[in-house]
């Protein structure tokens, strides 16, 4: 009776989260019955230790359920025609075989969402991104011979991050010693095949693999066999904020709210003002954005992103910016008190030219809760490069025997 | 070969105005148009051996000022059978009512008192509105959006002529701009057939019917027309509206427009982000710095230019431009004139009994059928002049309401079910005119589409109503002729403010043009 009443599509609201394949061994694994909402699924935010999970993605071998990302299907003669129209990238300079981080952009050029593409094929590629976009990608469709599915269920997917990752691998029989960074391969696996790419969110050594959900629960095994003597461990959202804030990398809807979710006229941006105008191909023909996107080249733009350096040790997410410490000139998305870097770290959006010209007086204005009373901090912060962590190991080929 | 300075995809009256415009103002012009003849929907044709028609359209009612006066078009040789047509709503009794001068200005016939004087109040006062909006079809139309280069001072003249009618003109203004017309035929008349006729008239070349929302406006939109120099007039030129055609043509090639026709634009070029010429279906290209579109804006940009050069929420927007065309055309050839139990076939004849009868006409189409009784406007051009029928012989000219753009069921079939609808409607008001034909032929939408090019047959090229005029005609964001692909434009009746025979949109498009290489 039970079961009958989960099938009725009526009923979805019975079960408001879903659980990704390798729930089964994520909830045997979150000692801390930790979890947060993740695109529909239930997914850990810690499993035991915090520190002790950023410090297997930096110094061991760490585990990742990504299943909830979404992923798309694009597949058919035009299929490289209809993805340079939509992204703001060169898709032409995708080989089958690579990965490309890419954004995309409404007719005013601001950006709907950032993702990888994946070339899987000579005419079929796959768009992994945070967010829901099928109506977009549909529109875009139109004249155009492609096809586009959502294949987010169809998929099961693990990051595994950290410098040993290669060696976890390699004990497990998958030879990724050739891989370089954005490339993937293909292996047989559990009777079906495991396809493993040199990507991640980390900015560290580290590889996604990718099959389908009934090889989900071997794959977890296998690896947590192999990678035993490395100190594998999952991770879980929490430490890998940690990491990827470190990597410079941003989050949709943490770091940027994507135009057709935003509310408030100012709230959306431009690549210019997310610093990732130099994914654009300007001469690669016409793409959704670009005539609006040349223009605001040329006119200039209103904010920009950059990477913060903050004096103490008090992490200062979601502080505003002041200039002089009088102007308010922006905000912070996300920030944390890198312990590799020892640094006190931050990603933030200033009103231009604060980020360059005018960025010798910076203040954040942090409150810090100690024992029920926030103390207001004011803290010189300084405008540096990003990422703040960028190892060698990141792009070894072949990778080191750690 | 000859280089251009603009190019014009379509020869019909907006793009031969928009071409006699810009080729005045010192560019050289040449207009490329798919058909034998240049006119598009005025250009009249031999239906049957001996028997013309006077055109897809059939009356002139809005005839842009500008354009009849800088084109000269009666010394290319327009002229009128009938300068101020009258117009009788047949009954099927024979108790006709006859509306003389323009917009109804005299009613005769059997009717009450009371209607007479509320009739006379709210002919003043639609005129008083009508008279209010007709400015802006002569200019581009504003946009809401900082930089975009609206004409402000005009706008506040306009704007303030709108508000100087009077407290109770504005506020009634106000109250029924955007409602249908049926309430205010039902608020203000009691005979049907006067409403009839009025609730024809509003929807006729609509996608709406007398009940729907904001069908008013389409009365006022007519209303603000004109023809031989009259405000709401009817007027017939002689020789049809292949005439009107002809003249502009003349018009044109005399400023020194070269007219290439069974010319089809296949696809544009774009080179550099810029329209740079077109590619004719047998691979010619041409090329010229300027190429304005006087077709479809849906099949200019979905055909023509296509997705890749485009972006994808504008893209979104043509393809949902609603563009459903509701009227039929009948052309008839008679052995002997018909008769309408007595009516001036000299008058324009409208078969539409009740207010009521066009609602019901309406809901058919709505679902892709046809209806049972349809409503209908006749003109014979054959009543006023020779050289449409041999002699003795008639044309009946009929557009025909609702048709379906996309029927439900094989496309023959419905035609031949609407013309017996038609002829049997046509019967109860003209007995014995069914033995009369020796041809008939019916257009429906989608075969004016096929012959037109008017996507689903609507004679606008995209529906005009109120979410699609003005700053959003075709669409939100490139209503001011200029398109986001540089070097194309667009002027046909697509664009603001419409279609009928008018001109308008050609002649507004060039000045824009004309202001903007100057800004």
């Amino acid at each position: 009776m039970r079961m009958e009443k989960l099938t009725d599509p009526r009923l979805h609201y019975l079960t408001p989260l879903r659980q990704t394949p390798f729930h089964p061994r994520t909830a045997a694994a979150n000692r801390m019955n930790s979890w947060g909402p993740w695109g529909g699924y239930t997914t850990a935010l810690v499993f035991d230790d915090e520190a002790m999970e950023y410090t297997a993605i930096r110094n061991a071998a760490s585990v990742y359920d990504l299943c909830p990302m979404v992923k798309y299907r694009v597949r058919g003669r035009e299929a490289l025609a209809y993805l340079n129209r939509l992204t703001v990238r060169d898709v032409g300079k995708l080989s089958v075989g690579g990965v490309q981080y890419t954004i995309w952009c409404d007719d005013a050029g601001k950006i709907i969402d950032d993702g990888t593409l994946f070339r899987l094929g000579e005419d079929e590629y796959r768009i992994c991104c945070q967010e829901r976009h099928l109506p977009w990608l549909l529109d875009s469709a139109f004249g155009f011979d492609v096809e586009i599915e959502e294949v987010t269920e169809e998929i099961a997917a693990l990051s595994l991050q950290g410098p040993c990752t290669a060696m976890v691998l390699r004990a497990a029989g998958f030879d990724v010693a050739g891989l370089k960074p954005f490339r993937m391969a293909t292996f047989p696996f559990d009777g079906g095949e495991l396809m493993i790419s040199r990507t991640g969110f980390t900015g560290d050594l580290g590889y996604e693999l990718w099959t389908t959900p009934d090889h989900a629960l071997p794959l977890w095994d296998l690896l947590f066999d192999a990678g035993a003597p490395w100190g594998i461990r999952p991770i879980g959202s929490n430490a890998l904020n940690m990491a990827r804030v470190e990597a410079g990398f941003i989050i949709t809807n943490l770091d940027f709210v994507p135009v057709h979710q935003a509310v408030r006229e100012d709230r959306v941006r431009s690549p210019f003002e997310m610093g990732l105008d130099w994914l654009i191909s300007w001469d690669k023909g016409h793409f959704t954005g670009r005539r609006a996107l040349k223009a605001e080249g040329e006119k200039g733009s209103e904010w920009a992103f950059v990477g913060l350096d903050i004096e103490g040790n008090v992490s200062a997410e979601h502080s505003l910016i002041y200039h002089d410490k009088k102007h308010e000139v922006g905000h912070i998305t996300g920030a944390v008190w890198s312990p590799t870097c020892k640094r006190n770290i931050a990603l933030a959006h200033l009103k231009r030219p604060y980020h360059a010209d005018k960025n010798g007086n910076l203040w954040v204005e942090v409150y810090a809760m100690r024992e029920l009373q926030y103390v207001k901090l004011m803290l010189k912060a300084t405008v540096c490069q990003r990422p703040f962590f960028k190892p060698a190991r990141r792009t070894a080929t072949p990778p080191g025997a750690f | 070969m000859p280089s251009y300075d603009v190019i014009v995809i379509g020869g019909g009256t907006n793009g031969l105005a928009a071409a006699h415009r810009l080729q005045k103002s010192g560019r050289k012009v040449l207009v490329l148009e798919s058909a034998a003849t240049p006119g598009g929907a005025a250009v009249g044709h031999e239906f049957a051996p001996g028997f013309r028609a006077p055109g897809l359209a059939h009356i002139a009612n809005m005839i842009d000022p500008r354009v009849a006066s800088g084109m000269a078009l009666d010394r290319q040789g327009l002229s009128y059978v009938a300068a101020n047509l009258t117009s009788t709503a047949v009954s099927a009794t024979g108790d006709h009512l006859v509306l003389e001068g323009a917009a109804g200005a005299v009613l005769k016939g059997n009717i009450s008192d009371a209607d007479r004087k509320a009739w006379a109040d709210l002919r003043r006062q639609l005129l008083t509105f009508a008279g209010a909006l007709a400015p802006f079809k002569a200019m581009t139309a504003p946009r809401v959006a900082k930089g975009v280069g609206n004409e402000y001072m005009r706008l506040a003249k306009l704007g303030l002529g709108v508000r100087m009618m009077g407290k109770d003109d504005f506020r009634e203004f106000l109250r029924m701009i955007l409602i249908n017309v049926y309430d205010v035929l039902n608020d203000e008349l009691t005979d049907s057939r006067l409403k009839g006729l009025l609730a024809f008239d509003a929807t006729l070349g609509t996608w709406l019917g007398p009940r729907s929302p904001n069908s008013l406006i389409q009365l006022l939109n007519r209303f603000a027309g004109e023809a031989a120099g009259n405000r709401a007039a009817i007027a017939l030129p002689k020789g049809g509206m292949g005439s009107v055609a002809a003249a502009m043509a003349r018009a044109a090639t005399e400023a020194g427009v070269t007219i290439r026709t069974g010319a089809r634009v296949e696809a544009l070029i774009v080179e550099e982000d810029r329209t740079t010429g077109v590619r004719l279906d047998g691979g010619e290209e041409l090329r010229a710095p300027t190429v304005i579109s006087a077709i479809s804006p849906k099949t200019t940009f979905l055909n023509l230019v296509g997705a890749r050069h485009l972006d994808t929420g504008m893209m979104n927007r043509i393809r949902h431009m609603k563009s459903r065309g509701g009227a039929a055309k009948l052309h008839l050839a008679l052995k002997a004139a018909p008769d309408f139990r007595g009516a001036d076939l000299k008058s324009r004849l409208v078969i539409a009994p009740s207010e009521e009868a066009v609602e019901l006409a309406f809901n058919a189409v709505k679902y892709g059928e046809v209806p049972d009784r349809p409503v209908m406007e006749i003109v014979l051009p054959s009543a006023h002049e020779p050289g449409f029928a041999p002699d003795g012989k008639h044309v009946v000219s009929a557009i025909v309401q609702f048709a379906p753009h996309a029927p439900k069921g094989d496309p023959d079939g419905i035609r031949l079910e609407y013309v017996r609808n038609t002829l049997g409607m046509l019967e109860e008001h003209a007995p014995g005119i069914g033995d009369l034909i020796e041809h008939a032929e019916m257009m429906m939408p989608y075969d004016i589409e096929a012959r037109y090019g008017m996507v689903g047959g609507n004679w606008h090229h995209g529906e005009l109503s109120v979410e699609q005029m003005l700053f959003l005609r075709p669409i939100a964001g490139i209503a001011q002729y200029q398109t986001p692909l540089a070097g194309l434009w667009l002027a046909s009746a697509g664009t603001h403010p419409g279609g009928g025979i008018s001109g308008a949109s050609g002649w507004n498009a060039a000045e824009r043009i004309i202001k903007e290489a100057r800004a």
